[in-house]
């Protein structure tokens, strides 16, 4: 590394700026090793936290070069992005709040900036000025760049979750042949009833169902958004030549539908699963009679 | 009438997943009133359907949510108001099966039936305030106009 030459002229603060993290990169990931975001997440050596301290440099020097020091979206940092994104999740995990976790990243910036003195305290103090200044930004937008990362990934796992609990929240349930059942629970929005119009005519065809049953037992509220996602889905499976009986319709529910003013006259309904069951048995010609209870007698 | 004890919550109402928020607190704030489960799924449904045409047609706003207390009887009092195009005709609007959307058209009109009181402060342009009020129990207040 070229040494620099005392009292002589700076170029501009970014190039310097540039090369001071160049020059200096070993130092700045040594001090940083010891900040608690890099002294916390990487455990296993300290070599570790140093090598993890080297890549943010370089990629800080790299955003320099390009003179893209306000640019969070600088392709200098996209390789450090998975870096930052994981040492985030493990400082969320430790139960850092934000705020907490961006006062770490802030401490991140007074090793660096006494470096910067010392490395250019022959130069005019004009010059100095511009470089702290320069650096200050671009240590801003590394803070930026990981809180986003940051949170980025926390929404990224609620969309997965959210995605999950459509899966999970509409089993199909074979009751007898030819009928099945549906239990909805919770909000049946828009993407939900979706979902549940997709499973409910797949099982249809694969069960070769006359009868399907929807009970909305687990549905907290009915308002008239989801009496029409209902009705939609019972004309669907009308269509495909099933019936679809809607059940567990409680008393408050059935009050509060007649209030509303919501028609259901072209829906079957029935009050509770066992209810609707029993009427597709009946339609379907199949009686269900009590065993005699001459087991016990002969 | 009424006091008011002063709004006791601000909830926003930007997306889909507002409205649950929406509803569980109406929920619950209506069960730690008192009311009754039909009173209370009267209550959570008007909401549902208000909070989604301030989300719909209004483009998002907000609910408040306050206790009042009118002769010694407990109420909920919602307001919900957004800052969109407003309703040109609300004679229309509040009729059964008219809507602006691909919704049913029931509502406005539906939660009139299911709240106590209820008034509508819109003007084109203007946005839209629906304050409702339901009381613990209905018959022993005086409903005026009813």
């Amino acid at each position: 590394m070229p040494e620099r030459e005392a009292g002589g002229s700076l170029g501009t603060p970014t190039d310097e700026v540039r090369d001071f993290l160049r020059r200096r990169r070993e130092q700045i990931a040594q001090r940083w090793a010891d900040e608690p975001l890099f002294r916390t997440v990487f455990t296993v050596s300290r070599d570790e936290a140093v090598e993890a301290g080297k890549a943010v440099v370089d990629a800080l020097a790299q955003v320099a070069d390009a003179q893209r020091v306000e640019d969070p979206d600088a392709a200098g940092f996209s390789a450090v992005r998975e870096q930052l994104a994981r040492m985030g999740a493990a400082r969320a995990r430790a139960g850092l709040s934000p705020s907490q976790m961006a006062g770490e990243l802030a401490a991140l910036w007074p090793p660096v900036e006494n470096l910067l003195v010392a490395d250019l305290d022959q130069a005019p103090p004009q010059g100095l000025r511009e470089c702290s200044t320069t650096l200050s930004v671009l240590l801003g937008t590394l803070r930026l760049v990981a809180m986003q990362t940051a949170l980025s990934e926390g929404q990224a796992l609620i969309d997965r979750q959210r995605l999950q609990l459509l899966e999970v929240a509409t089993p199909v349930i074979k009751l007898w042949d030819g009928i099945v059942a549906v239990p909805l629970i919770g909000t049946l929005d828009s993407a939900r009833s979706q979902v549940v119009m997709e499973t409910l005519l797949n099982a249809v065809v694969e069960q070769h169902a006359r009868f399907a049953i929807l009970d909305i037992t687990g549905v907290p509220t009915v308002d008239s958004l989801v009496a029409q996602h209902l009705m939609k889905t019972v004309a669907a499976a009308r269509l495909m030549g099933a019936e679809c009986v809607v059940s567990g319709i409680r008393p408050a529910i059935a009050q509060t539908i007649v209030h509303l003013g919501l028609d259901l006259g072209t829906v079957k309904t029935r009050a509770s699963l066992a209810d609707a069951l029993g009427h597709c048995l009946h339609e379907l010609g199949t009686n269900i009679v009590q065993a005699s209870d001459s087991a016990g007698r002969r | 009438m009424h006091t008011a004890a002063g709004v006791e919550a601000r909830l926003p109402i930007r997306s889909d997943m507002d409205l649950v928020w929406v509803r569980q607190h109406v929920r619950q704030a209506a069960a730690r009133l008192g009311f009754g489960l039909v009173d209370q799924t009267k209550l959570v449904t008007a909401a549902s359907e208000l909070a989604r045409n301030t989300l719909v047609h209004g483009g998002g706003g907000l609910m408040e949510a306050s206790h009042v207390v009118s002769g010694g009887v407990d109420g909920l009092r919602l307001a919900f108001s957004d800052s969109g195009p407003g309703i040109p005709d609300l004679d229309r609007a509040l009729s059964d099966g008219y809507t602006s959307g691909d919704g049913l058209g029931m509502g406005l009109g539906g939660s009139r039936r299911l709240v106590h009181d209820f008034e509508v402060e819109s003007a084109p342009g203007a946005g839209t305030t629906v304050r409702v009020t339901s009381w613990v129990t209905g018959p022993r207040h005086p409903r005026g106009g009813h």
